[in-house]
């Protein structure tokens, strides 16, 4: 007896500190490669917004002097004001997506092969897209110009009106982001209940009150996950603005993440300080996103 | 099934749906069939507004073989690869390590590291710009290959740790708990038990990482400078300021940098959307 349990007494200490010791290992690499290049910059990055630096010499603390600039800096106004409008037009993109959703969600012939073209946007590169809607505007030889000129109107040269600009913009962004929120909506109707279906179907529901009262409420994780991605999304629009306008005409379809670019990096100076400010005003906004994620997420995990 | 399957319905909505299905389908690409209508049709036609007409001339062959003869397209696309690859292995590996300590060892800071995976994963980029700028450019990794696959790599690693361990948390326990009873070793438990077990997320995060980073072009602008390791994404947007006037090469060029995603995603499809779905099932 005590021969054999001695062993075993010995791997159950050997495998307690194996067991504390080795998730450390494992994780070690991973640690390392997120700490350096995103944990700390973000705090790099809140620590330069306190200064004024052109990136080359000396940089000089200002305290708190880039924010209150960013007070009266009109075209901070002008970005955010487009985020704003960009968050709210870019939602759009879950209910859309949700309608392709439900007229893709039926079995005939090649529904697979349209399934997958529908999703087709998404996976192409933002800046092609940008390309493909710069051709589609364009006022000269543009589609659209020949939409409105062969109805009898005036072509709209829709990317240098400062008015209608960022809608354009977002127009273009909100075709790959439809096709994502509508694969997430598929494979949530895939695993709809058939029985809750059936019961419901017995009680008389049928078209909207089905989808409204025993569809969606199952849909919920789908629509989740849409609406994070596409807040993200929306508060990340570089590319597209990059692109297709630079922020112009004068400034007005400029978003966050861009402007902060043209600040810090671009031949409009490198005022990398204020630029860092930009940057930390997005990430606030970011943050509460985030925070709600993590919270939904925090729950899930102590549910579980 | 919801809505109600079509089969159920009248003859007659049957075929509205068929005859519906297709025209959406062509209305929801119209851009992107304009553009490649675009990108083989000769400059004449666009200098004299023939842009929708039927092309005088079909020049397939002719003008994509331009864009390579004109521009440093091959440069770009083998850049990319050499950017996209390198990635994809080394963010999934880092990915597969700490997603399995997260998901297999029960220890006070489990939750912590793994929340700060998640958050790390939707910061703006903006907020990393200046210091990872300023890191490559201090370390010699400035406009090199190598600067933009570590600085990939590291961003990866959080949506992939993410992605990793919800899918190991979903293996049975009793699999690793067994291989302890059997004194395996925790290193050959993940090699031999688990990880054979997650080749089906590792397809999906693979494809998923390879479209990512191929369609990248922020961080391709903020640390390259020249032409000699931009990937395609950034080339195409220069040819773009170069090509003034000359759509169809600009089109043909655009459709160069989507093929390989695009590719891609039709090999990989059940895995694609498996990876970007994961999570949006069950929550």
């Amino acid at each position: 007896m005590r021969r054999s349990n001695y062993p075993n007494y010995s791997t159950a200490i050997y495998l307690k500190n194996k067991l504390a010791i080795s998730p450390w290992l494992f994780l070690m690499p991973g640690i390392i490669f997120f700490l350096i290049y995103v944990i700390i910059p973000i705090f790099q990055s809140i620590w330069v917004s306190f200064y004024e630096w052109d990136g080359l010499g000396q940089a000089q603390w200002v305290g708190l002097a880039n924010y209150v600039e960013l007070l009266d800096d009109e075209y901070f106004y002008t970005s955010l004001k487009n985020n704003f409008i960009w968050l709210v037009l870019y939602l759009l993109a879950v209910p859309l997506g949700l309608f392709i959703a439900l007229f893709l969600n039926q079995i005939v012939f090649g529904i697979r092969f349209y399934k997958s073209l529908f999703f087709f946007p998404f996976v192409i590169s933002q800046v092609v897209v940008g390309l493909i809607f710069s051709w589609f505007y364009n006022p000269n030889f543009g589609l659209l110009a020949h939409i409105f000129t062969s109805l009898g109107f005036e072509p709209i040269a829709i990317l240098s009106d400062e008015n209608l600009v960022t809608y354009g913009i977002i127009f273009a962004g909100l075709w790959p982001q439809v096709a994502y929120c509508m694969i997430l909506y598929l494979t949530g109707l895939s695993n709809v209940s058939r029985d809750l279906m059936e019961a419901a179907r017995l009680d008389g529901a049928k078209g909207w009150k089905m989808l409204w009262y025993v569809v969606l409420p199952q849909l919920r994780p789908a629509t989740f996950i849409s609406v994070v991605v596409t807040v993200i999304g929306a508060l990340r629009s570089f590319d597209m603005v990059a692109i297709m306008t630079e922020g112009g005409p004068y400034g007005s379809s400029n978003v966050l993440a861009y402007y902060m670019f043209e600040t810090a990096l671009s031949e409009y100076g490198f005022r990398l300080g204020y630029g860092s400010a930009i940057a930390t005003v997005l990430f606030f906004i970011m943050l509460i996103y985030i925070t709600y994620f993590l919270f939904r997420l925090y729950k899930n995990e102590k549910g579980a | 099934m919801f809505p109600k399957p079509i089969a159920t319905r009248s003859s007659s909505y049957q075929l509205f749906y068929k005859i519906a299905l297709p025209i959406a389908l062509i209305f929801w690409l119209l851009p992107l069939l304009a553009i490649f209508m675009t990108s083989i049709r000769s400059s004449v036609d666009i200098n004299t507004g023939n842009v929708f007409g039927w092309p005088s001339q079909f020049l397939l062959i002719e003008n994509y073989s331009e864009v390579f003869k004109r521009s440093q397209a091959i440069l770009y696309l083998k850049n990319s690869f050499f950017i996209t690859v390198p990635t994809v292995v080394l963010s999934v590996l880092l990915a597969c390590l700490a997603g399995y300590a997260l998901a297999i060892y029960r220890f006070r800071w489990s939750l912590p590291i793994f929340f700060i995976f998640v958050a790390g994963n939707f910061v703006p980029f903006q907020i990393l710009m200046i210091p990872v700028r300023d890191m490559s450019v201090s370390t010699g990794l400035y406009n090199t290959i190598m600067g933009q696959v570590l600085f990939h790599s590291a961003f990866q690693t959080g949506f992939c740790t993410f992605f990793m361990r919800n899918f190991i948390k979903e293996l049975p326990f009793e699999l690793i708990e067994s291989g302890r009873i059997e004194g395996v070793g925790e290193v050959k438990i993940f090699l031999y038990i688990v990880l054979p077990l997650v080749k089906p997320a590792l397809a999906a995060l693979s494809v998923l990482i390879f479209t990512f980073v191929w369609n990248d072009f922020f961080w391709a602008t903020v640390l390259t400078q020249g032409e000699s390791v931009k990937p395609i994404t950034a080339g195409v947007r220069s040819l773009n300021g170069q090509y003034v006037n000359n759509w169809h090469l600009v089109s043909a060029a655009s459709l160069i940098a989507a093929i390989p995603p695009v590719v891609m995603f039709f090999l990989m499809q059940k895995h694609f959307i498996a990876g970007l779905t994961l999570g949006s099932v069950k929550q």
